[in-house]
């Protein structure tokens, strides 16, 4: 166990291409913390100078008590979690648990027990004398699993470990995950490009774009007061709604006077737009609908609005009675208007 | 693996398009075998003049002459020390190479050009550098004490072969090395660091095994090459001496043949020569597919 942190770190590849510039972040002991980004927003990078994989350009790099931008991988006493599970395709699964614990130099009834034991709770005893080309890809990721945690090390560092499973072993796998996390209280980093996961899994997320934080927070924080246009719009699925504050404004009677200054430009999520008039003060925008999207327990509703050239999404939950081609209203409160100031991006006001 | 079928018209066009590389086979290959198969059986007269059938009198005096056991013993050094040096000198180039990022190509290419030389010109060269008199490397041997003569010693005379005929295929087994490490995952390799396994331990525990199935393929063909493809290269330099030190089997085919006019005997030699073929191409197909593979 042991707390992670990154002060100042930068990493610069030749040709001056910056891929991180600058991250501080403290991870506590036992937190489960997620890096999320888009591609190329430096979010693996980041995993891999902690794993020791690339070097630290700048800054420093602290893993328990200990400054580790020197260490080489083995000896950061983490495990790691790769994208394509990268099991020893030679070994049995019992050898690719055993690996890292015999390079160790442990004794063999002590390899033999702890093996058992991770494979007791990833419950994958029966596939032990297996190689991993018999395995589907649900079980190579739990040996994976097997083996980043039968080493006991300080923290585990998942990069994308499910963006090769299909959609519903993703959803099972990212509950296993938590619940071995809890269960274990081992600190992790854990990167991703899906903000869904994201959500779920961290007990705090670090939004992520072009090599620089975009945000800390936990993941309700950061739903429901995105620090910046960026976060905003890649957090929460489907994306918040962008309006010039102008627009709003000539069909806002007086709701929006109390916007913070600067604000040039206003976010909704697409769950605050309702159909139906709530109790509160709320400023009402009128649309036709272009296209209704039955999604079972939810709806989606494509909108283009008369004079804003952005579409339109509401959410709303069943199924409304509305049809294409109709002309709706929809309602927005005070409190669901996400001020942002074009320019730099930032959230205005406290 | 799955090939498309297509079906040509006409009875006699897919014959018309065989038939060239099936004449040349024939010609070129079918025909001599069988001549030899029939030569092996017969005993001539140096002149050509009088033939006398002797079933298979040649094959028995073959396995009880001490001069063709001792070619076989020849053949054997000389296949496994090529086979080695040429494998191992790849495979430690294709590592160093695997490491470089931009300058990968230009490596690449160059480190497969002795590949086109041909065997006889590989065997000059080296004849050249080890040249007891005028050579680079005698001179150089002798300022540290060694005084290399490959003409009197059996064992210098071995090495220089061995030295020509591995170089040449050093280029071949780089390619399939380069590829074979390529292949394998840099995930692997950083889960192995990870793992505790220091960069001797990955190598032998992870890529070598890895590589296994290009090792063994590998081997087959440069056992393959050594007997067989190695005539220019002994004949260049050393034409099987100094006292048959260096007389491997294909060689003595020739000698025996062509110099000696033993027809014969040449004859039965080759057809062991054949057995040996077949024997190293099926343990090629049947294992390569089965043993090796993870």
């Amino acid at each position: 166990m042991a707390s992670i942190k990154l002060e100042g770190l930068r990493k610069t590849y030749p040709g001056n291409v910056q891929a991180v510039k600058g991250i501080d972040l403290d991870v506590a002991d036992g937190e489960f913390v997620v890096l999320v980004g888009p591609s190329g927003c430096g979010k693996s990078t980041l995993l891999r100078m902690v794993a020791g994989l690339e070097s630290v350009g700048e800054g420093t790099l602290h893993i328990g008590d200990r400054v580790v931008n020197d260490l080489e991988p083995a000896q950061r006493d983490i495990a790691m979690v790769f994208q394509n599970y990268a099991l020893y395709p030679h070994m049995t699964v019992f050898d690719n648990l055993a690996y890292g614990l015999k390079n160790r130099g442990h004794q063999r009834d002590e390899i033999e027990r702890r093996v058992q034991e991770a494979a007791k709770m990833l419950e994958i005893e029966e596939l032990l004398p297996r190689k991993p080309r018999q395995l589907s890809g649900g079980q190579r990721q739990r040996v994976a699993m097997g083996r980043a945690l039968v080493r006991e090390p300080a923290a585990f560092l998942f990069d994308e470990p499910l963006s090769n499973l299909d959609a519903k072993l993703r959803v099972q796998m990212r509950v296993e995950i938590k619940q071995l996390q809890r269960r274990l209280q081992t600190t992790s980093l854990y990167v991703t490009h899906d903000q869904l996961e994201a959500m779920t899994l961290g007990d705090r997320l670090v939004v992520l774009n072009g090599g620089r934080i975009e945000q800390v927070g936990t993941p309700m924080e950061i739903y429901l007061r995105p620090a910046s246009l960026f976060v905003a719009t890649f957090i929460g699925s489907p994306a918040m709604n962008l309006f010039p504050v102008d627009y709003l404004r000539e069909r806002g009677s007086g709701l929006l006077d109390d916007l913070p200054e600067g604000t040039d430009i206003v976010g909704i999520r697409p769950d605050d737009l309702h159909i139906q008039a709530p109790d509160k003060r709320h400023l009402i925008v009128e649309s036709t609908l272009e296209l209704f999207e039955a999604a079972g327990a939810e709806s989606h509703l494509y909108v283009r609005l008369e004079g804003n050239d952005q579409p339109t999404v509401i959410r709303t939950a069943g199924q409304p009675p509305v049809t294409e081609g109709e002309t709706l209203r929809f309602h927005v409160t005070r409190e669901a208007l996400h001020p942002f100031n074009r320019e730099s991006g930032r959230r205005m006001g406290v | 693996m799955q090939t498309k079928r297509m079906t040509l018209p006409g009875g006699w066009l897919p014959y018309a398009l065989l038939a060239p590389q099936v004449i040349v086979t024939l010609i070129f290959f079918i025909w001599p075998a069988g001549q030899a198969f029939y030569q092996a059986l017969l005993r001539e007269d140096p002149f050509g003049l009088s033939r006398t059938f002797v079933g298979l009198d040649n094959f028995a005096r073959l396995f009880n002459d001490p001069l063709y056991l001792n070619s076989m013993s020849v053949t054997a050094v000389f296949a496994i020390g090529t086979t080695l040096l040429s494998m191992s000198m790849a495979l430690l180039m294709a590592m160093a190479v695997n490491r470089l990022i931009r300058s990968r190509h230009a490596y690449t290419t160059l480190l497969v050009w002795p590949y086109a030389v041909a065997p006889a010109i590989a065997g000059v060269l080296w004849w050249f550098i080890f040249h007891p008199s005028i050579g680079i490397l005698p001179y150089m041997l002798d300022m540290l004490g060694y005084r290399w003569n490959h003409r009197t010693s059996g064992t210098d005379a071995m090495l220089l072969v061995i030295f020509a005929a591995a170089w040449k295929q050093i280029a071949y087994n780089f390619l399939f090395f380069l590829a074979g490490l390529q292949s394998i995952p840099q995930s692997l390799i950083e889960a192995a660091a990870i793992d505790g396994a220091s960069p001797f331990k990955r190598f032998w525990s992870i890529v070598f095994p890895l590589l296994a199935p290009t090792t063994f393929f590998l081997m087959v063909v440069n056992v393959v090459y050594a007997m067989f493809d190695t005539f220019g290269v002994i004949h260049a330099t050393t034409q099987g001496g100094p006292a048959q030190a260096t007389n491997i089997l294909v060689y003595k085919v020739y000698a025996d043949g062509f110099v000696g006019m033993n027809l014969g005997s040449s004859a039965a030699q080759s057809v062991v020569l054949m057995a040996i073929v077949v024997a190293l191409t099926v343990v090629q197909f049947r294992f390569i597919e089965r043993r090796v593979n993870y």
